[in-house]
């Protein structure tokens, strides 16, 4: 233990705490119970505050910037509504395993379960959406928690932390004790994998003969984006990448294949559908990919790769499973592996994107969803942060964005959470301050957070904004028109907002554009514009997502587009 | 005897810090991925700082597995396991006050004898019976005492341990009796 012999107040060990773990940034909002730590902040001007308009926001931007620094995010909250505003962020971050950490005010220790003013017991409320919680009841403990706290949020299978902290603790003097190493006898990440593990999952590959790789956010999580690639090169394996899995391998190369499942590419779940060997690398088998586990990739033996062991066998059999890290599976794989050429394979899969054309979009003078997220990926290359909502604009980016680099894709896969698109992107800025992120969003879920907007302007983040407005909740519709025999009901909207004007409201510049002529033109004036821009596209209702394999069903039951 | 619990279920045990919140978080747990708990006993280990948790849990190999397997995940977890497929004692406690009238009292003595159970407390009209063993031995004893009219049962639920490994080639454990 490194004693530094000072006594601090436990906002100011909060705050050094902090400040030792690396943090630059916090998102918050303040109250009663965190009022005692916002006290404190104005000394420590190396920790930015970035006040938000609700605490959602403060949990997905803080989740945004977590996925896109590759650090811990940090946000905080005040007790009671300020900290189950966070709810929504945590699970969200919590499905995706993102690192955060949130800290939240607790009312005085003397008041803890007499149903205090703003009193909830968010240890308790949050137990299923985090990684882990903790309530410090002594100042001389907040040192040691936020040590523990960070360790937990970003190593093995990442995810958020709550720190709850009584008002008085805020205030409590203690030594300022900061511990060198953690001691969690009950946490053990898992590091390299087994040997014979990965030396079983090497014979699988080279007797392979029709093998495909399924990436999912653990190869992104590991930062294991070279070694998946000289991987894939090396044994000359297709790479699919799951909807968290995109941005893990580069969308334009050859061996590229997109996303499986239920709107996936055809070519992709069909070649899952189709392989001998399916080596899946920090993906979980989930059931938007699997749809029916039965009739789930049948004719294929399955090597997973994954830092979770709870995740080996949970979704899907697996033959060989190797427990470790992504990135240092893959380099221990990569040695065992043999130089390969399958030039059959991916000529038989060559002739399915022939016989498949999913991104082929439909003949019309009308503005669709595919045609902005087209343009978006000819005229960013790829190279663009790409933020989305949750529905069929989310579907569509996943389809036609094919990033050019590593981790440039950023979503709510796991929750499925609307209006992620709004704060998450505001995350993602801060944390890559000269890249160009564009927020692909639906008029739904913007709604559900625009409110950040505000945050965003008075921050001059240059977000770029593109509202795929269909004034409605396009999934919805797609849905009650497949599956519930056309009865509409509650999926549109009859007064959306004119999103110019709003942006213009907030300082912001904003662009309409209803034609498919203008896109481009759109797009580019967006980029060149210094600060944040909302394209207001509006784009045509009746539009549905293609392929589609309904859920629980399998890849019999894929429906195409008849183009 | 090796006793197994019903049919179905399975024992898994726990080794957990001992602090605030742990119950809260294993049992969240298992509702959860829904699972009943059938049984829970908890208690300090012979670690400072650690207790031991049994539960046994309806559910077949695989799901009790996988919910080992997520238990483990927890921070507070040290250590679990699924040990029902291992040589296992079990035993369970049970506390029972039954009417007792001096016409009934030699008989239920009798088989308060034959249960090798103990008579901890004896008032004008019940006794307190204190029985140790598996859990079909305590159910019989419930059973049979009924018809003097059980008034309350208290039991701890079911404790378990793999037996430990006899030398070399030998049999796993082997029987005490009480
Ligand atoms: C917070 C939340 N509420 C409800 C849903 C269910 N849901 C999934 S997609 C969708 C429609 C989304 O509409 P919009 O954001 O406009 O996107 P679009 O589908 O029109 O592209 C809804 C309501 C959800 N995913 N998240």
């Amino acid at each position: 233990m490194a004693k530094t012999g000072r006594t601090l107040t436990g906002g100011q060990i909060v705050c050094e705490s902090l400040l030792r773990e690396g943090v630059e940034v916090v998102f918050g909002l303040p109250g009663g119970a965190i009022l005692p730590l916002y006290g404190i902040l104005p000394q420590y001007r190396k920790l930015q505050h970035i006040l938000v308009r609700h605490e959602q926001g403060a949990a997905h931007a803080a989740d945004g910037y977590a996925r896109a620094s590759g650090n811990v995010g940090v946000c905080f909250a005040t007790s009671g509504p300020g900290a189950t505003n966070l709810i929504t962020g945590l699970a969200t971050a919590s499905m995706d395993s993102s690192p955060v950490v949130a800290i939240t005010g607790q009312v005085a220790r003397s008041a803890i379960g007499r149903d205090a003013f703003q009193e909830t017991d968010i240890t308790g409320a949050t137990l299923p959406v985090t990684k882990h919680n903790f309530l410090v009841m002594h100042a001389s403990d907040i040192a040691r928690t936020i040590k523990e706290a960070f360790y937990i949020a970003r190593t093995g299978r990442p995810g958020p932390v709550l720190v709850d902290i009584p008002r008085d603790v805020f205030q409590e003097p203690a030594e300022f004790v900061w511990p060198e190493t953690v001691d969690l006898p009950g946490y053990v990440p898992p590091g390299k994998g087994d040997e014979a593990a990965v030396e079983k999952a090497a014979q699988l590959i080279n007797s392979a003969k029709r093998p495909v790789i399924l990436a999912g956010h653990g190869v992104t999580i590991s930062h294991a984006f070279e070694e998946l690639k000289t991987f894939a090169e090396k044994a000359q394996i297709p790479v699919i990448t799951t909807l968290l899995g995109i941005g893990s391998f580069p969308g334009r190369h050859v061996l590229s294949l997109g996303m499986p499942g239920m709107h996936g590419v055809a070519w992709a779940s069909l070649a899952l559908d189709q392989a001998d060997l399916i080596v899946a690398v920090g993906s979980r088998f989930d059931d938007r990919i699997t749809g029916d586990t039965k009739k789930f990739a049948t004719r294929s033996r399955k090597i997973h790769i994954d830092v979770d062991p709870a995740e080996i066998n949970k979704n899907i059999h697996v033959d060989a499973p190797v427990v470790g890290n992504a990135r240092d599976v893959l380099e221990q794989l990569i040695p065992l592996v043999n130089r390969a050429s399958r030039p059959e394979w991916l000529a038989h899969l060559d002739a399915l994107k022939a016989d498949h054309p999913s991104l082929r979009i439909r003949e019309t003078e009308k503005l669709l969803g595919q045609h902005v997220v087209k343009a978006l990926n000819d005229i960013t290359e790829g190279k663009a942060l790409v933020v989305t909502g949750v529905g069929q604009h989310q579907m569509w980016a996943a389809q036609h964005y094919l990033p050019s680099e590593s981790n440039v894709w950023f979503t709510s896969g796991g929750l499925g959470t609307m209006g992620f698109e709004v704060p998450a992107a505001m995350g993602v800025q801060v944390a890559q301050l000269d890249k160009i992120v564009w927020s692909v969003a639906g008029d739904g879920g913007f709604q559900m957070t625009m409110s950040e907007l505000a945050t965003i302007a008075e921050n001059n983040l240059p977000v770029k904004f593109a509202i795929l407005n269909n004034n409605s909740l396009g999934m919805i519709t797609q849905w009650q028109d497949l599956f519930y025999n056309k009865g509409f009901y509650a999926n549109a909207y009859t007064r959306n907002p004119d999103f110019v004007k709003l942006a213009e409201a907030y300082g912001i510049k904003g662009i309409r554009v209803t034609k498919q002529e203008e896109v481009n033109a759109a797009i580019r004036a967006a980029q060149k514009h210094p600060g944040p821009v909302i394209v207001d596209f509006r784009i045509e209702a009746s539009e549905h997502v293609y392929p589609m394999i309904p859920g629980g069903m399998s890849i019999d039951e894929l429906i195409e587009e008849k183009l | 005897m090796t006793y197994k619990p019903v049919q179905g279920s399975r024992t898994v045990i726990a080794l957990v810090q001992d602090k605030p919140g742990v119950l809260a978080r294993v049992a969240g747990l298992f509702r959860r991925r829904g699972f009943n708990i059938a049984s829970l006993a908890v208690g300090h280990s012979e670690k400072r700082g650690l207790s031991r948790m049994a539960f046994i849990v309806e559910g077949d190999a695989e799901t009790v597995g996988q919910v080992a397997k997520q238990l483990d995940k927890l921070i507070d977890v040290v250590q679990a396991d699924d040990i029902t497929d291992q040589d296992v004692v079990y035993r369970e406690m049970a506390l029972v006050r039954v009417n007792a009238q001096p016409s009934t009292r030699t008989e239920i003595l009798q088989l308060v004898g034959i249960f090798r159970a103990d008579i901890v407390d004896v008032g004008a009209e019940a006794m307190i019976i204190e029985a140790t063993g598996d859990a079909d031995k305590i159910d019989s004893m419930i059973t049979l005492l009924k018809p003097f009219g059980v008034r309350e049962v208290m039991r701890t639920g079911r404790v378990a341990m793999p037996r430990s490994a006899l030398a070399k080639g030998g049999r796993d454990g082997f029987n005490v009796k009480r």
